[in-house]
């Protein structure tokens, strides 16, 4: 360890120029979440619990569609960063690239499926 | 940054060794509530698909998830949620420069708590 010079301990390791990008991107949705949140309780918690028929007229409203819609998207995406970072600090090697991989899947395969329902519902 | 004695440095004191303190506990607290919002987002994703499906099934789902157990997981769900966004904007306000004296961090930390128990009360009596 300590004959490697700084260049060896490095190579593979760096920014790569993208440095910023996670912590960037945390902010972005971050506050787009600070909107979308309270927009997405009051949209989705009053339909919890409503008679089938009035749950689907009530999602055939392009508004709420679309914040629900914005909620999956921007809400698993911020999810998916976040958990990287979690696994990032508590596991390494094998297991950190399998749980990385799951939860990639498990964030944007979600994502889709709610999009699909929603998709469905409002067209 | 020639760093030439790499391998014979003293280590950080690690987690165990600090005090407990709010800062700690409710940084911790938002990381753990933002993992959490997965099982919130797992039910939500399965009551839209639900809705998507049909009518018996939607009964099925939006009945399993307004019942007392799924009250409760919702309420917790509405909780966390307000938490984790009070502790995301306390991370923004940071972000800034703003708010990191020990005093301003501890008051904030305070706010994030009775904050996000107050806008769960409000929640449940609004929705």
């Amino acid at each position: 360890m300590k004959f490697a010079t700084d260049r060896k301990r490095v190579i593979g390791l760096g920014s790569a120029r993208s440095g910023t990008e996670h912590f960037w991107t945390m902010t972005l949705t971050s506050v787009a979440l600070m909107v979308l949140t309270p927009l997405f309780v009051f949209t989705f918690g009053p339909l919890l619990g409503q008679p089938y028929d009035a749950v689907i007229a009530a999602l055939g409203h392009p508004l709420r569609a679309l914040i629900i819609a914005l909620m999956l998207i921007v809400g698993l995406h911020h999810f998916r960063l976040g958990i990287q970072v979690v696994v990032e600090d508590y596991t390494s090697g094998l297991t950190r690239k399998g749980l990385l991989i799951a939860f990639w899947i498990i964030s944007y395969g979600l994502m889709a499926i709610g999009l699909f329902a929603i998709a469905k519902l409002a067209f | 940054m020639a760093d030439v004695n790499r391998g014979n440095r003293p280590l950080s004191p690690h987690l165990q060794i600090y005090r407990k303190q709010l800062n700690s506990a409710t940084s911790i607290l938002n990381r753990i509530t933002g993992i959490a919002m997965l099982g919130s987002a797992l039910l939500i994703v399965w009551w839209l698909l639900a809705a998507a499906t049909g009518e018996a099934y939607f009964d099925l789902v939006d009945g399993l998830m307004t019942s007392l157990l799924g009250d409760v997981v919702m309420t917790l769900s509405v909780l966390g949620l307000w938490y984790h966004t009070l502790g995301g904007l306390r991370h923004l306000i940071w972000d800034t420069g703003r708010g990191l004296e020990l005093e301003a961090a501890d008051r904030m930390g305070w706010a994030m708590i009775v904050g996000a128990v107050a806008l769960t009360i409000l929640t449940l009596i609004f929705v």
